[in-house]
């Protein structure tokens, strides 16, 4: 039997020479239909909208076309037009309404505005590109093909507790000459160094923001040394659907969605999950003296908090904040993100300024915020990992307490905190270390460690090597006179402010970072690395880099020999996590033997077995995992001990007694010189005492019994 | 430099369209012509010839795209002597996936039907 071909979809409007057709409403943005383009743009204000065609790269429209009103559904405009040139055309829309700053409203029509829904942003296709500052339309939407080949591929779906995560910057990461990549600082380049990461034993990147953000947004000359300071890291959102055309090496050619959508599948090929760090907090609008790019020329007072008297809510701390709560909004958040999970394979995202989006109209924090509910239970991120910085510029702080619906993982900031306080030195913290290396119960009760996002440095502040460098922050280079950056490091200089000759000195500080990684993985919950602690990146103090596209920001690769011993030490004891289930439990210890091993599952002690010094001069703890209750019970594995001493003098550790037949093996002991520090999982040496251990001043062990 | 390409059927029933100049959008029909040219014929392999191209732009590449629909799945494409640059972009943006590169034309190859 043959069907006779349908045709739906055919011209009923003409407007000077463009074929037309009332469009449909969904989905937003522009998405091409048989013979045309689909255009759909929402405004709940907008009296008139015009849609405007550019041929590729030119100044001025190629034309302007009016939706009629009968084109226009409840407060959404839509409309096909048909032979668009697909390859050649870039779109944007005119809106008019009223101009009543008071009433929320902007509307400026002689503006061109960008569709929030752009998949593509041509424009600024090549980073650091000067932009010409008169252009009638600066980021300019564009199409995109859905043509890409993922062949066999799909999330990975790795199990949240299994994840080693490494933070890192798509520029920085390749930028430095060093790194002998092709193409440097783009998608390409991190691709060509898949194999570090893979040798590294991580298992999941979380990219900064890789959307579309405007570089040269408050750029501006460093007064003391003339250097351009920018909007490097990208937290200030152009187009939220759309990757970064200047982190693409064919951006150029406006491939940046191939180029990503290869990297993301590569990445997975080699067993590398993508989370995206997402900045739904505000966007790069500014306040009421910044551009007009998109949001507040389509519907100011839809998309942004606004006080009573129409000026930007700041909880955010950059100028304005999107209204999460608002339905439209909320919508477009989750649109965004199925839209990167479904059609880019992105394994989670990490909000930033999580708290933001359980904020209502008025800026009140929710105890029920519908956002965070609706991402937690949607079908298409049912897989995706989502992780909250659960704090805003605003004050609102809730880390243990953001709304999680079983879902909702935290960026730990008391993690950060209680462990860089015990690396240093200070008193009074045995206590809630033990809470924090046990996945944080006091703070997860219910949710498990798994909510525990354990990290010691991230983007924000010191790197790992700094903040065992310096006492204080140097921001200098910042050119706001080391005003920013936060001042609560918890950070010791080992007895010199920056880089120094002395030996003792430096052997401290490496042994301090590499107490640092002890710690980190063998902590119950989900360990986070930040780009290049591996080897001892510095960013020479500076704790807010967020501004320098130069050697502050970028991995010098250099590092990789200059710092072997240290990157030998994080690739071990990566590898000894990924070696030991014991580690890596979905649900928080019971402190019993549920197994019949004679051991529950996890034991305190101090420099006598089963007894622990919990007083505030203390500043010594140890542990042991019992092997039979690893994956709380499902899981085999060795008996392991860890010894924290960081106090300044060697202590003699009394080791608990092992199941009969069983012997201690030493596995870490980052009082030792490289290649003793670490045994290589598998190869750890048999202990001769097996009855004590010499643990050094400021130092990690860590034993195996089998 | 000007586009050109040009296609020509061995007896074997192997396409070989070689392409030189700038393949941009305004030119990326004329390319696709020949495509559909050559499916009409019922080549068995399609072999492109690419020595003589300086520049593909995104059309361009997304026409590996429609070839690769056009011939079909029992059709393989040859990309023969891709210049630095174009090989590249194919890589970047995965679409080597989609065809087999080759530095020269290897007759053994492409001709053992």
């Amino acid at each position: 039997m043959s069907v006779a071909e349908r045709i739906d979809i055919y011209p009923t409007h003409e407007y000077e020479g463009f074929k037309l057709r009332p469009g449909r409403p969904l989905p937003f943005g522009a998405s091409v239909v048989p013979g045309g383009v689909n255009f759909s743009i929402f405004s709940s204000h907008a009296t008139v909208c015009t849609l405007v065609l550019f041929e590729k790269g030119a100044p001025a429209p190629l034309a302007e076309i009016p939706f009629p009103d009968e084109f226009r559904i409840g407060n959404v405009f839509s409309m096909i037009v048909f032979g668009l040139d697909y390859e050649n055309t870039e779109y944007g829309f005119r809106m008019d309404g009223p101009f009543a700053p008071e009433q929320g409203h902007r509307f400026d029509k002689t503006k061109i505005l960008m569709d929030p829904y752009a998949k593509a942003i041509g424009g600024r296709d090549v980073w650091g590109d000067t932009p010409d500052w008169n252009r009638v339309y600066p980021h300019r939407a564009t199409l995109v093909y859905d043509d890409f080949d993922w062949q066999a591929d799909r999330q990975l779906e790795t199990p949240i507790e299994d994840l080693v995560i490494y933070e890192m910057h798509v520029r920085s990461f390749t930028q430095h000459p060093s790194s002998g990549v092709r193409n440097p600082g783009t998608f390409a380049g991190l691709r060509e160094k898949i194999p570090y990461l893979k040798d590294l034993g991580i298992n999941c990147v979380e990219l900064m923001p890789v959307y579309e953000f405007d570089e040269f947004e408050n750029s501006r000359p460093n007064p003391a040394t003339g250097e351009m300071l920018m909007n490097y890291w990208g937290y200030s959102t152009v187009g939220f659907f759309a990757p970064k055309s200047g982190f693409a090496a064919t951006g150029r050619l406006g491939m940046q969605v191939d180029e990503f959508k290869t990297l993301v599948k590569d990445l997975h090929r080699n067993g590398i999950e993508v989370i995206l760090d997402v900045v739904f907090n505000h966007t790069a609008e500014g306040n009421e003296n910044g551009p007009t790019i998109s949001f507040r020329g389509l519907d100011n007072k839809t998309y942004y908090m606004l006080t009573p008297e129409g000026y930007y809510f700041n909880f955010s701390g950059t100028g304005n904040t999107l209204n999460c709560n608002h339905p439209v909004v909320r919508n477009m958040v989750l649109d965004c993100l199925r839209y990167w999970a479904a059609e880019y394979h992105i394994d989670g995202f990490r909000f930033d300024l999580a708290a933001i989006l359980g904020r209502d109209q008025n800026g009140a924090p929710l105890t029920n915020p519908p956002l965070l509910e609706a991402l937690a239970h949607d079908p298409i991120l049912a897989k995706c990992k989502l992780i909250a910085e659960a704090w805003d510029a605003g004050g609102l702080y809730q880390v243990g307490s953001f709304p999680a619906y079983g879902r909702w993982a935290e960026w730990n900031g008391k993690y950060r905190d209680a462990i860089r306080r015990f690396i240093k030195g200070d008193e009074g913290l045995v206590g809630e270390v033990g809470q924090r290396l046990q996945g944080s119960p006091d703070l997860y009760a219910f949710r498990g460690p798994t909510a525990s996002i354990n990290f010691i440095t991230c983007h924000d502040g010191f790197t790992l090597n700094d903040l065992v460098s310096y006492n204080d922050k140097h921001n200098e280079a910042n050119g706001e006179d080391n005003r920013d950056g936060a001042n609560d490091n918890n950070s010791w200089n080992c007895g010199w402010e920056g880089p120094t000759d002395d030996p003792g000195i430096n052997a401290l500080r490496t042994r301090q970072m590499k107490n640092a990684a002890a710690m980190l993985m063998v902590s119950q919950g989900v360990p986070m690395i930040l780009m290049g602690d591996e080897v001892a990146r510095t960013q020479l103090g500076n704790n807010n880099a967020y501004c320098h596209d130069n050697e502050l920001n970028w991995f010098d690769w250099i590092l990789l020999e200059k710092n072997a011993d240290l990157l030998r030490f994080f690739k071990n004891m990566i590898g000894f996590r990924h070696a030991h289930p014991a580690l890596r439990n979905r649900w928080h210890f019971s402190n019993r033997d549920y197994v019949g091993s004679g051991y529950a599952d996890i034991t305190w002690h101090g420099v006598a077995a089963w007894n622990v010094d919990w007083s505030d001069g203390s500043r010594v703890l140890a542990f042991m995992l019992c092997g039979k209750h690893a994956k709380n019970g499902t899981a085999r594995d060795n008996y392991i001990y860890v010894a924290l001493n960081m106090f300044w003098d060697a202590l003699p550790f009394e080791l608990p007694r092992l199941p009969l037949g069983m012997r201690w093996n030493m596995s870490v002991n980052t009082s030792m010189p490289s290649p003793e520090d670490i045994h290589e999982p598998g190869h750890e040496a048999p202990l001769n005492d097996q009855n004590h251990v010499l643990v050094g001043g400021r130092s990690v062990v860590i034993l195996v019994g089998k | 430099m000007a586009f050109e390409c040009s296609l020509e059927m061995t007896p074997q029933g192997i396409a070989k369209i070689t392409l030189s100049g700038e393949l941009d959008a305004s030119v990326a029909q004329e390319f696709r012509d020949k495509v559909d040219e050559a499916a009409s014929q019922k080549a068995k392999r399609l072999v492109l010839l690419m020595a003589g191209l300086e520049y593909m732009a995104s059309a361009g590449l997304r026409s590996l795209i429609f070839a690769k629909q056009k011939m079909g799945t029992g059709v393989d494409i040859y990309v023969v002597a891709a210049q630095e640059p174009i090989l590249d972009t194919l890589t970047m943006t995965g679409f080597q996936h989609s065809v087999i590169l080759m530095d020269t034309y290897d007759a053994a190859t492409i001709e053992q039907l």
